[in-house]
């Protein structure tokens, strides 16, 4: 274990910057972002930020490759964000599990090279958690708040930030910051996790066992009732992860790229045969069978939710993944 | 007021009409509209506090056109809404039971968090004071700035066009919403550029503005439509978000009623009302005061020629003078 104090994380993320490109969770608490970090950028006094870290290796639009026509020829000209290694600092626990979920969807067979790449340029340093949101449930997943993973994992107690390096990237971040001292072990209180309202989330019926039934319950209906079939629940979730692909022609040349889809759209796997999701209700219930079935039922169980809460702050109608896991999960009387 | 909101639903739904109201949620700020059509779903889930923000104009749309009538429970500024959409011909109007309900500002639970307040489990007072009950102890706020903004800027008590009223009936207000868009005024064409390039940036494209948006109301928007050549889910550079607002606050110029739903509900939280506030006040000063929605009769300034109207070198005339 490492430490240093708190008081002086600036010099800590100049000698970090100085080296890749380092990116800090900063910004006022209601639009707090990951940003690369600059001269006198704090972190931010958010429990989280408004979009999830995942932005950092699957981002919200990315090139893949141009097409350039000239008469008969056409010239097929790799477009690639160029991979350098950078460092994300201050992952929460939550986002840092959704990493692995993510891992097993883009980094299976055929792997998707552009994510790869990110994933191997970046070095994930986590910071654990003191203050949780009432709208926290990563518990019910198996996190550990208070004990986050990813290549280096920090805590903030007293006066110190204490850093463990828990992979070789992660000794290689920290064995380069010769201003680190060695330290003890930092102060843990994990009272407060015990009286989160969200914790005890009934997942027991939820996973591939019993997918038809939940399929078909009668209570989808109510719960899709009211929702605006807007995105904003998929693109500030740090699981969320389909994507469209997309041409544009510049005039001059054919540019494709891919870009963040959401099932809660009318053209989500739009195809010559029509939308398979017909209406709202389909599609509501896609994003969370999904999550909640699918995902755990191709998976050996994992879900494919952390319970980072953002969906329960950001739905404009409050629908959310906590919502109807009560519903579906809780046995009838 | 929740009590007798929570009556008038019961008898409602008694006499025979589905009702559309806030259903309680985990919390007691995440309220999520519903159709309510059962009296134990009401006693047990039915809210009317100051945490029911939500609009429900909209879902009319879709409501009235079921079988059998609607009731529903709007605030002054819903009403609006519900006015304008039925001069849009959008609501059956024969189909709704419309109660207004007296309203003394919504509050928003993003506006306590702003102010450094985690982990928020209750707010308690009715006072100028709230005391916010969180994990880490209580905290006190004042009310006026746990408001929305849309509340703390009312423009109207009024409710319009309703069946019934429960409470007072209230007046126009003399509302401060055009400070803002002021102070935008007084800036510098540059400024303002870098002002709006820097909140629009943080757009997700999630569209949960125009989906909530009451004026936001066609069947198939362009911008979801694949075969319309302008289709997207996201940018292809960094003005295209941009272009989405903006065009957005065009096409809902002059029916746009300042409910401030879209505002609300953005994730990222992007002032997009100053876009519309601004288009209604330049509507006021050049075509006289106009508020939408006010009434079934007058004709929307944008869509009724007049021999007086503004030449379209007011355009210049107005831009070179800011």
């Amino acid at each position: 274990m490492k430490k240093y104090p708190v008081s002086q994380l600036d010099s800590l993320f100049a000698a970090i910057a100085a080296k890749q490109r380092l990116y800090i969770p900063a910004g006022e608490a209601k639009t707090a972002a990951f940003q690369p970090w600059e001269e006198g950028m704090r972190l931010t006094a958010a429990l989280n930020t408004v979009r999830s870290a995942k932005d950092l290796f699957f981002p919200q639009v990315e090139n893949l490759v141009n097409f350039k026509v000239t008469g008969k020829q056409i010239e097929v000209i790799e477009n690639r964000d160029p991979a350098e290694p950078f460092v994300v600092f201050g992952v929460r626990a939550c986002d840092c599990r959704s990493f692995e979920i993510l891992d097993k969807v883009f980094l299976c067979d055929p792997v998707d090279t552009y994510y790869e790449t990110r994933r191997a340029c970046g070095t994930v340093v986590t910071l654990a958690c003191t203050e949780p949101e009432e709208t926290c449930f990563c518990t019910a997943f198996g996190i550990d708040p208070t004990d986050p993973a990813g290549d280096v994992s920090c805590w903030i107690s007293g006066e110190d930030l204490y850093l463990r390096a828990n992979t070789e990237k992660g000794e290689a971040l920290l064995g380069g910051l010769e201003m680190l001292e060695e330290g003890g072990e930092p102060v843990t209180d994990k009272t407060v996790f015990d009286r989160l309202p969200l914790q005890n989330l009934p997942l027991d019926k939820f996973g591939g066992e019993h997918m038809m039934e939940l399929f078909r319950r009668a209570e989808w209906a109510g719960l899709a009732e009211s929702c605006l079939g807007c995105g904003a629940c998929t693109f500030v979730c740090p699981t969320c992860q389909c994507y469209d692909i997309k041409e544009f022609n510049t005039g001059d040349e054919i540019k494709r790229f891919r870009c963040w889809d959401s099932c809660m759209y009318s053209d989500f796997t739009l195809m010559s045969a029509g939308q398979p999701r017909p209406t709202q209700l389909e599609r509501f219930r896609q994003r969370f069978m999904h999550k909640l079935v699918y995902y755990p039922s191709t998976h050996d169980g994992e879900f494919g939710c952390v319970g980072c809460g953002r969906c329960l702050q950001k739905c404009p109608i409050s629908m959310n993944i906590v919502k109807v896991a009560k519903t579906l999960g809780e046995e009838k009387p | 007021m929740q009590e007798r909101v929570k009556a008038r639903a019961i008898e409602l739904l008694e006499s025979g009409v589905r009702v559309l109201g806030w259903k309680a949620g985990e919390f007691f700020y995440d309220v999520t509209p519903a159709v309510f059509t059962s009296r134990e779903e009401i006693e047990k889930e039915f809210v009317f506090g100051p945490f029911c923000g939500a609009n429900m104009s909209k879902y009319l749309i879709a409501e009235s056109r079921k079988e059998g009538r609607v009731g529903v429970f709007l605030k002054p500024c819903d009403t609006y809404s519900f006015q304008q959409l039925q001069k849009e011909h959008r609501i059956w109007r024969e189909n709704v039971y419309a109660v207004g309900v007296q309203c003394e500002g919504m509050c928003d639970i993003e506006a306590i968090r702003s102010a450094g307040i985690k982990g928020i489990l209750g707010v308690d007072g009715d006072g100028s004071t709230l005391t916010v009950h969180t994990l880490y102890g209580d905290k006190t706020i004042a009310r006026k700035d746990a408001l929305a903004e849309r509340c703390a800027c009312c423009k109207s008590k009024k409710m319009l066009g309703c069946d019934e009223l429960l409470g007072e009936q209230g007046e126009e207000l003399d509302s401060a919403r055009f400070d803002q868009v002021e102070k935008l005024e007084a800036m510098t064409p540059d400024e303002r550029f870098a002002f709006w390039r820097k909140e629009l940036s943080r757009c997700i494209r999630c569209n949960a503005c125009r989906n909530v948006c009451p004026a936001c109301s066609c069947e198939k928007c362009v911008f979801d439509n694949p075969n319309s050549g302008v289709e997207n889910k996201a940018a292809a550079n960094s003005f295209e978000e941009n272009l989405f607002h903006i065009i957005r606050a065009f096409h809902v110029a002059g029916r746009c009623t300042d409910c401030g739903e879209c505002s609300r509900v953005c994730p990222q939280h992007i002032p997009l009302h100053l876009l519309n506030r601004k288009f209604i006040k330049d509507i006021n000063e050049l075509y006289g005061g106009y508020q939408a929605g006010a009434d079934m009769e007058t004709r929307p300034p944008l869509t009724n020629f007049q021999m007086d109207d503004p030449e379209p070198s007011v355009v210049h005339e107005r831009g070179s003078e800011q």
